[in-house]
């Protein structure tokens, strides 16, 4: 599993088939055996998705706090739908089920860190700061 | 001001280093354990303490440690269960950002008195800079010789690791815990053979949650019988709650066992009251899984004493009028929430996180979760309430692990608490909709 994150963050977020097969190769088991796994936990991303991930916790406590609210909110800044891409190929949004923030919803996930307690012009300078982080680091 | 014997120095500066933490008493119960007990000495400790399991089942710790098979040149496995994914409860996450070496101290000695060389820490993969900060403390540990080959000159040996999950609330479940860690699907075991006799790599096993490993270095260090005075009968010790929902100041507490439930959610010391000025409506006391109480129910019992924080205080009345202390994921609901969404909301997550195994629980999940979504949206009828609580027994008991349990617990609990709600959202389709917002009403469209 450990081997699976590391090589998620070696080759470009996610896993692609030659990546498993490479995984497999690694540990000499069949590649069906880090296939299952990799499909199994919600954590892995067998496709591809922008540079920048935004998952948001759409569960109970952060829904009693307004996570639907932010959610539609960046679906709109963005334009486009929970699972779906921007244009730009810059943010993929998904929603995700309780990330152990509930006192501090509503909240996201980017990467490894947590963004808590969202608020509209939150979730606007968060977007700002990632767009130049990731425009910068990819040039 | 209550009594804390976990957190009394996480807000310490610095207390994440060994060296603060060293300096405010810490690896003392690692000191007298190795010195001065024998392994079975420190069991005995843990068994006077009355430590109940703190991940939410509330099992003795001191006779999950007593069933712990001890076959000659087998290994043995001590596990710390940090899955943390109850939606509700995020106790764990704080008490490892916060103060990451009492876990380790704990898991030492706990190892010392199971006699395991080799103990794991299994993180969720979502708390990535959790993993990070517990890491550092273990390279710490290590290098101040708390771990490692001949610990304190005493001749015993421990290694301690950590392993990431992948994003998946079932490897919470034990079984499924050790599934994972020894890089498979999450897919819980049948039980018997149980852990302690057969766990990870079919060796003996014990999977103890982070509250319960951490709360072993008090009982060691003031001994198990002082523990045993804090709180009201088979509710001994501390517990941590993690409050949220509508509340004034939602976060992580540690509470004496005992205190009253009003007290809790309305004194300032604690959670302060509802936001907004707002009334309570209704309250689940212990992570999602648990059967919800309305506010009638919350702080009195159905004979009308009042409730108190403890296992049995908010159990009674069984499943007609109680609940369950669970995980300490105390989620407090306003006025102006809506029972069918919520618990719609929650059914989702348990068809999200069924693992697939067992037909009831893949199925029966999905199925709750469309009914409801049909009520929820007004599209449903007064059959479908009925519908939902025969999908619930079908579920309820008929599982492997007890996945399927939580998520029938709610819908059920909920219907017999909230059964006008769910019937107005029939008989006002039209309110019902207008109701909706956000991902109810455009993600998933009704078909």
């Amino acid at each position: 599993m450990r081997i699976l994150h590391l090589a998620e963050e070696e080759f470009g977020g996610w896993l692609s088939v030659p990546t498993m097969n490479y995984v497999a190769e690694l540990l000499n088991i069949q590649p069906i055996e880090v296939y299952e796994v990799a499909t199994f936990y919600t954590m892995f991303n067998i496709e591809k998705p922008g540079n920048v991930v935004l998952e948001v916790c759409r569960t109970g406590p952060c829904m009693l706090v307004g996570s639907d609210n932010i959610i539609e909110y960046i679906e709109k800044k963005l334009d486009i739908k929970v699972g779906g891409t921007s244009a730009d190929g810059m943010f993929t949004l998904k929603t995700a089920e309780c990330l152990g923030a509930c006192g501090y919803g509503p909240m996201l996930q980017c990467g490894k860190h947590y963004h808590e307690h969202l608020t509209p012009e939150k979730v606007d300078s968060l977007l700002d700061t990632l767009r130049k982080e990731h425009s910068t680091s990819s040039n | 001001m209550g009594r804390k014997l976990l957190l009394e120095h996480a807000d310490v500066p610095g207390i994440e280093t060994y060296e603060v933490y060293r300096k405010h008493g810490g690896y003392r119960s690692v000191e007298k354990a190795l010195k001065t007990m024998s392994p079975q000495n420190v069991v005995e400790e843990v068994q006077a303490s009355g430590l109940r399991g703190r991940g939410g089942a509330g099992f003795p710790t001191g006779m999950k440690w007593s069933f712990l098979a001890k076959p000659e040149g087998v290994p043995r496995y001590l596990l710390c269960n940090a899955d943390e994914s109850e939606p509700g409860t995020f106790k764990d996450r704080y008490l490892m950002e916060k103060i990451p070496h009492l876990l380790v101290e704990g898991m030492i000695t706990s190892s010392y008195a199971l006699g395991c060389n080799q103990s794991y820490i299994y993180i969720r993969g979502e708390y990535m800079w959790v993993l990070e900060i517990v890491e550092k403390a273990i390279a710490e540990a290590y290098a101040n010789g708390f771990l490692g080959k001949n610990i304190l000159g005493s001749g015993y040996d421990l290694d301690l690791a950590i392993a990431p999950g992948g994003g998946a609330y079932i490897c919470g479940e034990e079984t499924a815990l050790i599934e994972s860690l020894e890089g498979k699907r999450g897919n819980p075991r049948i039980k018997p053979p149980f852990p302690a006799v057969k766990g990870l790599w079919g060796c003996p096993t014990v999977v103890n949650n982070v509250e319960t490993i951490a709360a072993v270095v008090p009982i060691v260090n003031e001994g198990g019988a002082e523990y045993a005075k804090i709180g009201i009968g088979k509710s001994t010790g501390t517990k941590l709650i993690s409050a949220c929902g509508n509340l004034v100041k939602p976060g992580v507490y540690e509470i004496d066992l005992g205190l009253s439930v009003e007290e809790f959610i309305y004194s300032d010391e604690w959670c302060g009251g509802i936001a907004n000025g707002k009334k309570i409506k209704a309250c689940v006391p212990g992570g999602s899984s648990v059967p919800i109480l309305p506010a009638n129910l919350i702080t009195k019992n159905a004979e009308g004493t009042d409730r108190l924080m403890t296992y049995e205080s908010l159990a009674e009345g069984g499943f007609a009028s109680g609940s369950m202390l669970g995980s300490g994921g105390f989620i407090v609901f306003d006025e102006d929430q809506c029972i069918v969404r919520n618990t719609w909301n929650f059914a989702r997550f348990y068809s999200h996180e069924s693992c697939g195994q067992c037909s009831p629980c893949r199925e029966g999940t999905g199925w709750m979760e469309k009914v409801l979504h049909r009520l929820e949206n007004g599209k449903g009828n007064m059959r479908d309430i009925d519908l939902l609580a025969e999908i619930n027994k079908k579920i309820e008991g008929n599982t492997i692990c007890p996945l399927g349990d939580a998520a029938a617990w709610p819908v059920a609990a909920a219907i017999r608490h909230f059964r006008d709600e769910f019937e107005w959202h029939v008989t006002h389709p039209q309110e019902a909709q207008t109701r909706n917002f956000g991902i109810a009403s455009h993600h998933m469209p009704l078909v």
